[in-house]
C-alpha cells in the first residue's frame, strides 16, 4: 500500500486533497454511537450487573436451554437445506438458458423484500392442516406447521436468498477453460464438479451458509406464526425473550439476548476461521 | 436472454460441450428440482397472500383495508418509513465519504461495526431500547422525570426501525464509491469547486443509482420490519401498531381477510421493490456490479 512519509511516524489518517473528512466521520461515529453502540453495550452493563450466579442460572434454566437448541438446531438444518438447494438454484441460474430466467432470478430477492410477518402467515396457510401443502402432506403423517418443522420450513424461505447471492457472483466468475482443460486431460462431469468447480465455491458455500445461520437463529416475525410456540417443543429463543419481556423479567430476556449474541459472535469468529482455512486449502 | 454463442456452438463440439457442462437429462432434471423448490418455497406463499386477501371478495377486501385501525397503521408505517429512511441515507452517504476516500486507522473495524445490526436478532435490537428508555431501564427515571415518551410510541418505533435498516445505505455506497476512486472529487476541486459542490455535482450523480438502490432495500425493510418494532410499540390499536403489527393481531382475532388484505399491501410493496430492484440492475448493472448481492 501507500508508504507514510518516514518523518511522520503513525499517523492516524493519510493526506488527502478531499475535504470533509472530519465532518463525515465524526457525524457517522457519534450516529453509529447513539444509535447502535450506546444501546447494545447498556445490554451487554445489564447482564453483566446481573452477577454470575444469576446469570447461570437463567442460562441453564431448562426452558432457556431448550428455546436455545431449538433456535440454532433449526437454524442449522434449514441452512444445510439452503446450501443444498441454494447451489443449485445458482447453478441453474448461472449456467443454464431458459425462457423466464430474469425473473426466476428477481424472484429470488422476495425473502429480502417481504416483510416477515407477512412470510409467517402466509407459510402457516399453506402449511396448516387444510392447506394446499399441509393437506397433501397430511395423509403422509407429515405434520408441518405448529411443529419444529414449520420453523425450519420458515428458515429456509427467509435464508434462501443468503446462499444463492453469495454463491451466484462466484459461479460466474469460473473461467470455463479451467473446465475445459480438466475435461480435456480425461476428467469426467463429476470430476470436474467435485475436484475442479467445488473447491473454487467453498468459500462462497461456507459464507452463505454462515449469514443464512445466523439470520435464522435471530429470526422472529416469520417463525412464530408457523411454529406453534409449545415451550421445550417449538419455542425459539427470540420468542422466549419477548415471553420474560412481557413478564417484566428483564434480567431473564437480557440474559437470553446475552448468550444468544455471544453464540452468534462465536459461530461467525469459527465460520470466519473456516474461510480461512478452506481459501488457504483450497485458494 | 437466449445465448448465441452456445447456440451454435453445440452442435459441431457435442463430445467436448458433453464435457463442459451436463448432459440434457441431468441438465432437465436439475432445473425441474431448482425450479420446483422456488415455486414452492417463494412463488406459493406469495400467491396465498393475494388469494387469502381475495377469499371473500372484492368487496370484502376493500372494506378490510378501509378500517381506521388499517387506516392509522398505514398512516403510522409511511411515518416511521419517511423518517427513519432519510436519516439512514444521510448517515449512509456521510460514512460512505469518510470511509471510501479517506485511508485511516481502524477503518476495517468502523465497516464492520456499521454491518453489526444485521447480526443481532431483530427481537434484541427492539430489547436494547426497552433496556435503555424502559421504566425499570438506564435512563427510564430521567425521562419520566422529564415526562419524555419513546418507548410504546413513535420515537421508540422510529429508533428501532433505524437501528435494523442501519447498514442498507451505507453498505451499498461504500464498495461502489470505493471502486470509483477520488479522481473524480479531485479534478473537481482543482478546477476550484468547493467541497459541496464537489459532492454534490461529481460524487451525488456518480453513486445516484448506487444510493437509489440502498434506499430501495432500506425502504423495504423499514415498511417491514416486525420483530423490533414490536418489542417497543406497546401494540396500542389505532397509536402504534405498523401494518406488520396489524396483520398479527388481524391474523390472531381469526380474521384471515383482514390480515391477509394488509398483508397484500406489503406484498405489494415487495413486489415493487423488487420490479425496481431488477430494473436498476438491468439498466445500471455494470455501475452496481461492486454491490451487486449484499
Amino acid at each position: 500500500m501507500t508508504t507514510a512519509p518516514a518523518k511522520a511516524g503513525w499517523r492516524f489518517r493519510q493526506p488527502s486533497v478531499i475535504p470533509g473528512f472530519g465532518l463525515t466521520l465524526g457525524f457517522s461515529l457519534a450516529y453509529l454511537t447513539l444509535i447502535i453502540l450506546i444501546p447494545l453495550s447498556g445490554l451487554v452493563w445489564r447482564s453483566a450487573a446481573l452477577g454470575w450466579t444469576d446469570f447461570w442460572a437463567i442460562a441453564v434454566d431448562r426452558r432457556t436451554l431448550n428455546a436455545l437448541k431449538i433456535s440454532f438446531g433449526t437454524a442449522f438444518l434449514a441452512a444445510v437445506v439452503n446450501v443444498v438447494f441454494g447451489t443449485l438454484v445458482a447453478w441453474v441460474l448461472v449456467r443454464y438458458r431458459f425462457p423466464g430466467r430474469r425473473i426466476v432470478d428477481a424472484m429470488v430477492d422476495l425473502p429480502f423484500a417481504l416483510p416477515t410477518a407477512v412470510a409467517g402467515i402466509a407459510l402457516t396457510t399453506l402449511y396448516a392442516p387444510n392447506g394446499w401443502i399441509g393437506h397433501l402432506l397430511m395423509p403422509l403423517g407429515i405434520k408441518v406447521a405448529y411443529t419444529p418443522l414449520g420453523i425450519v420450513i420458515a428458515l429456509v424461505f427467509i435464508g434462501l436468498p443468503f446462499v444463492v447471492r453469495t454463491v451466484q457472483p462466484i459461479m460466474e466468475e469460473l473461467d470455463k477453460e479451467v473446465e475445459e482443460a480438466a475435461a480435456t486431460l480425461g476428467a469426467s462431469r463429476f470430476q470436474i464438479i467435485t475436484r475442479v468447480l467445488f473447491p473454487g465455491l467453498a468459500p462462497a458455500i461456507v459464507t452463505g451458509f454462515s449469514l443464512a445461520f445466523a439470520r435464522g437463529v435471530g429470526e422472529y416475525g416469520s417463525v412464530i406464526f408457523i411454529a406453534g410456540n409449545l415451550p421445550f417443543k417449538s419455542e425459539i429463543a427470540p420468542l422466549l425473550i419477548v415471553i420474560r419481556l412481557e413478564e417484566y423479567n428483564y434480567e431473564a430476556a437480557t440474559a437470553i439476548a446475552a448468550i444468544m449474541l455471544a453464540l452468534s459472535f462465536l459461530m461467525l469468529l469459527v465460520v470466519n476461521l473456516v474461510q480461512t482455512w478452506s481459501r488457504k486449502r483450497y485458494g | 436472454m437466449a445465448d448465441p454463442e452456445i447456440k451454435s456452438y453445440e452442435p459441431h463440439h457435442e463430445s467436448q460441450s458433453a464435457a463442459v457442462t451436463e448432459s440434457r437429462p441431468v441438465k432437465a432434471v436439475l432445473m425441474a428440482i431448482a425450479l420446483a423448490f422456488l415455486a414452492v418455497f417463494l412463488l406459493l406463499p406469495l400467491i396465498v397472500v393475494f388469494h387469502e386477501a381475495l377469499a371473500k371478495g372484492i368487496g370484502a377486501y376493500m372494506e378490510a383495508l378501509s378500517g381506521p385501525d388499517t387506516r392509522s397503521a398505514i398512516r403510522l408505517t409511511l411515518l416511521v418509513a419517511a423518517i427513519s429512511v432519510p436519516l439512514n441515507v444521510v448517515f449512509g452517504i456521510s460514512a460512505a465519504w469518510a470511509i471510501a476516500k479517506f485511508e485511516f486507522k481502524g477503518k476495517a473495524f468502523l465497516t464492520t461495526l456499521i454491518d453489526l445490526p444485521f447480526s443481532v436478532s431483530p427481537v434484541i435490537s427492539g430489547l436494547v431500547y426497552v433496556l435503555l428508555f424502559g421504566a425499570q431501564g438506564l435512563l427510564g427515571a430521567w425521562l419520566k422525570a422529564h415526562g419524555i415518551v419513546i418507548l410504546f410510541a413513535v420515537p421508540g418505533i422510529v429508533l428501532a426501525t433505524i437501528f435494523v435498516t442501519f447498514p442498507f445505505v451505507a453498505r451499498e455506497l461504500i464498495p461502489l464509491m470505493q471502486e470509483q476512486g477520488n479522481g473524480d472529487e479531485e479534478a473537481a476541486l482543482s478546477l476550484g469547486a468547493s467541497g459541496w459542490q464537489a459532492f454534490w455535482y461529481v460524487t451525488l450523480p456518480n453513486v445516484k443509482w448506487g444510493l437509489l438502490y440502498g434506499v430501495l432495500l432500506c425502504n423495504a425493510r423499514a415498511m417491514g420490519e416486525f420483530g423490533a418494532v414490536s418489542v417497543v410499540s406497546g401494540h396500542i390499536r389505532g397509536l402504534t401498531n405498523t401494518m406488520p403489527l396489524h396483520v398479527e393481531i388481524l391474523y390472531n382475532e381469526y380474521n384471515a381477510v383482514g390480515a391477509f388484505a394488509v398483508a397484500s399491501l406489503l406484498a405489494g410493496l415487495a413486489l415493487v421493490t423488487l420490479v425496481l430492484k431488477t430494473l436498476l440492475e438491468m439498466r445500471y448493472g455494470a455501475e452496481l456490479a461492486a454491490t451487486r448481492g449484499h
